[in-house]
């Protein structure tokens, strides 16, 4: 915390001359070993350490990826496969990087419930909140920056989906995008600098996460029973050894986690029409981004109607980044001083709500929006024979067996031009759970959080976090937090 | 370095501090103004990549029923030999009610001589919702015998126009037109 005084006490004469020069010994001492940090943190908080751990695979792993990587669209895909078969232990290096991208965003989600649960984005830590925001932002951009590269149909056809968004912006939309592109479609132009920005954007993170450290040590941690360190002495302990010792055994439990995914199941998140090289004439059956992206995705596709003169395309765009947007303005739509929820009795109910809806909009993105909820058909689906009846009006006939149909078809003259076509049956779909979703993710923040606040009446919070800890041992507590995505 | 202040230059013209402050201000907001576009303006289409943009194609080589596909600038574009069905089934339905009412006349060109050939249709390759290319003879050509995009589900018939599904447009017709009677010129 920045009013605790500096305790570093530099030995030998090495020490003591370079502290003098540059105290960067005495920074890290500070910030790392002799930290004051809440005793009262539990597993939800080793989050933090376990993303910096991320971080740093992925910059490791990419600058070496980068070294038998060649962004052009003629060798890409085969520099990747060349990778994966040639280069020694390149496919292991490769499957971290891959893995290790859906292992931050696993990271980041639980981390980032956490603060919505114990309400870490509360006064005094909005900047804090932002920062952390902002690195959200900056990982997707990243990870869809990087999926382009090894050039196969998910990467050409998804960034073709997503680049296209920016032509539903009225009138600048078509030049952003060929900005974007840097020609009329995604070119070789388009690999190359996505291929620099994809190189960028994690020492950018990185920048933002000395920010986000930084901003975190101003007010010092936030803590399950969301009050104020009172007492540094009975409230805290030093961050070494109590909390990197802590920190350390989750990233050796998240490490062994990764490397059952990484040796046992390399591919499974991925898309297997990803091993196909990328042809612009053919798009794959089923576009999905990748799981980390789908709530959003799902976000996108539940937009089907027009408001007033926004088209439904636009609206979708807008609601997608209205999504993101929402995280970043939390802090001033919150209207409750309690920050854990551990004492808000009806806000945690909203918030596991608020949980499901995340999941429930992933499981959503995941599957074609017109295909029926399991056990949601309500009516099967029929033949329908279109055709023009002898007045020339358009005219259709219904039917359940295929032959019948077929027969209907065949009977009617040339003139009519009949056709065969399927009406589907009455059904719950998944549109239709995504649109309700929807509608509870964008409720949760903009009427829920307020309002919350103002009607509810929370527990009484503990008079210090030494004494929540003590109570704790004398009542067993309930579990907090929720197992997020 | 605190001495300065007790040094004889006591009077400052602070006429001149403003000028010397507004001025260099001004120059380093245009200079900041004029790199700034070079580095924006560098991302904007090379050369070479807007001038391989338009190529011909020979028409009668499309069996009828079928189509060939093509890339221009890495567009795709359809072109579509049509069978009498479905040029029947484009001509004779009524647009009024489609979302984007084009009759099928208005989505052809003319040959040199000036009348029409419907058997070929050349449209965009690009799903107007987000960009997917649309399946289409040979595969699964939709509910109304056009193309479908599986991405999100949009149906458009013979004449490329949308008829059901996210999609807000018709499929575009290109900037085309016929240099002899077989072989026409697409441009973006
Ligand atoms: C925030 C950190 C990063 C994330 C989330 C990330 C994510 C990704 C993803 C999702 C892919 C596609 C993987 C695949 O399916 O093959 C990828 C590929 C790639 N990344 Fe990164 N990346 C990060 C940092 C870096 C860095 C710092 C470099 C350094 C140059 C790098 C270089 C590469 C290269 C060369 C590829 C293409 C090879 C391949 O596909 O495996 N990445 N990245
Ligand atoms: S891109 Fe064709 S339906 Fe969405």
């Amino acid at each position: 915390m920045s009013d605790h005084k500096s305790t570093y006490n530099p030995k030998s004469g090495f020490e003591k001359w370079m502290d003098r020069r540059l105290p960067l010994m005495r920074l890290a001492h500070d910030s790392f070993v002799d930290f004051p940090t809440p005793k009262n943190l539990n597993y939800w908080y080793t989050f933090g350490g376990i993303l910096s751990f991320c971080l740093l695979t992925q910059i490791l792993t990419g600058v070496v990826l980068a070294m038998h990587y060649t962004p052009s669209t003629d060798i890409a895909f085969a520099s990747v496969e060349r990778i994966m078969r040639d280069v020694p232990f390149g496919w292991l290096i490769r499957y971290i990087h891959a893995n290790g991208a859906s292992m931050f965003f696993l990271a980041v989600y639980i981390h980032m419930f956490r603060g919505l649960y114990y309400g870490s984005y509360k006064e005094p830590r909005e900047v804090l909140w932002v920062l952390g925001c902002v690195i959200f932002l900056l990982m997707i951009a990243t990870a869809f920056l990087g999926y382009m590269l090894p050039w196969g149909q998910m990467s050409f056809h998804g960034a073709n989906v997503i680049t296209g968004l920016f032509g539903a912006i009225p009138i600048v939309g078509e030049p952003i995008q060929t900005w974007l592109l840097g020609g009329p479609s995604i070119g070789n132009q388009t690999l190359q600098r996505f291929f620099s920005l994809h190189y960028l954007l994690p020492f950018m993170i990185a920048g933002v996460v000395i920010l986000h450290i930084w901003a975190l040590h101003v007010p010092g941690n936030s803590n399950p029973a969301g009050i104020d360190v009172k007492d540094v002495k009975k409230d805290t302990v030093p961050f070494h050894p109590y909390y990197t010792v802590k920190d350390g055994f989750a990233i050796v439990v998240f490490m062994i986690l990764f490397s059952v995914v990484v040796f046992y199941f390399p591919a499974a998140l991925g898309h297997t029409d990803n091993y196909i090289e990328a042809n612009p004439l053919v798009t794959p059956a089923h576009i999905v981004p990748e799981w980390y992206m789908l709530p959003f995705y799902a976000i996108l596709r539940a937009i089907t109607f027009d408001l007033g003169p926004i088209d439904a395309k636009l609206l979708g765009v807008i609601a997608m980044f209205g999504a993101i947007a929402l995280l970043f303005v939390l802090p001033w739509l919150d209207t409750s001083k309690v920050r854990s929820m551990r004492y808000r009795p009806t806000a945690r109910y909203f918030f596991l709500g608020f949980v499901i809806c995340g999941l429930t909009l992933g499981w959503c993105g995941a599957k074609n929006p017109d295909d029926a909820l399991p056990f949601m058909t309500l009516s099967a689906d029929q033949l329908v024979v279109d055709y023009t009846d002898v007045n020339g009006n358009p005219a259709q006939r219904f039917f359940d067996d295929y032959e019948l149909a077929k027969q209907a078809l065949e009977d009617q003259p040339a003139s009519a031009s009949a056709t065969l076509g399927v009406k589907k049956g009455d059904a719950i779909r998944f549109i239709h759970l995504a649109q309700f979703m929807t509608l509870y993710y964008f409720a949760y923040f903009l009427l829920i959080v307020p309002a919350l606040g103002l009607m509810e009446r929370p527990k009484d919070e503990p008079d210090s976090i030494h004494k929540s800890v003590l109570k704790g041992k004398a009542k067993a507590p309930a579990p907090d937090g929720v197992a997020a995505e | 370095m605190s001495d300065m202040t007790e040094s004889d230059h006591e009077t400052i013209d602070e006429d001149k501090r403003d000028f010397v402050h507004i001025a260099s201000g001004m120059m380093a907001l245009g200079g900041a103004g004029a790199i700034g576009w070079m580095f924006v303006d560098q991302m904007n289409p090379a050369a070479d990549t807007q001038a391989a943009s338009s190529l011909e194609v020979d028409v009668s080589k499309v069996a009828e029923g079928g189509e060939i596909r093509v890339l221009i600038g890495g567009k795709p574009f359809f072109v579509r030999h049509r069978t009498a069905a479905e040029i029947l089934s484009a001509q004779t339905t009524d647009v009024t009610k489609f979302p984007d009412p084009e009759t099928d006349e208005e989505r052809l060109r003319t040959l040199p001589d000036g009348s029409f050939n419907p058997a070929i249709l050349v449209t965009s390759g690009s799903c107007t919702h987000l960009g997917c290319v649309p399946v289409g003879p040979g595969n699964n050509t939709g509910d109304y015998g056009g193309w479908y995009c599986p991405c999100h589900g949009s149906h458009y018939d013979t004449s490329g126009r949308i008829r059901k599904g996210p999609a807000p447009k018709n499929l575009p017709v290109p900037d085309y037109e016929y240099v002899s009677a077989s072989v026409i010129r697409i441009s973006l």
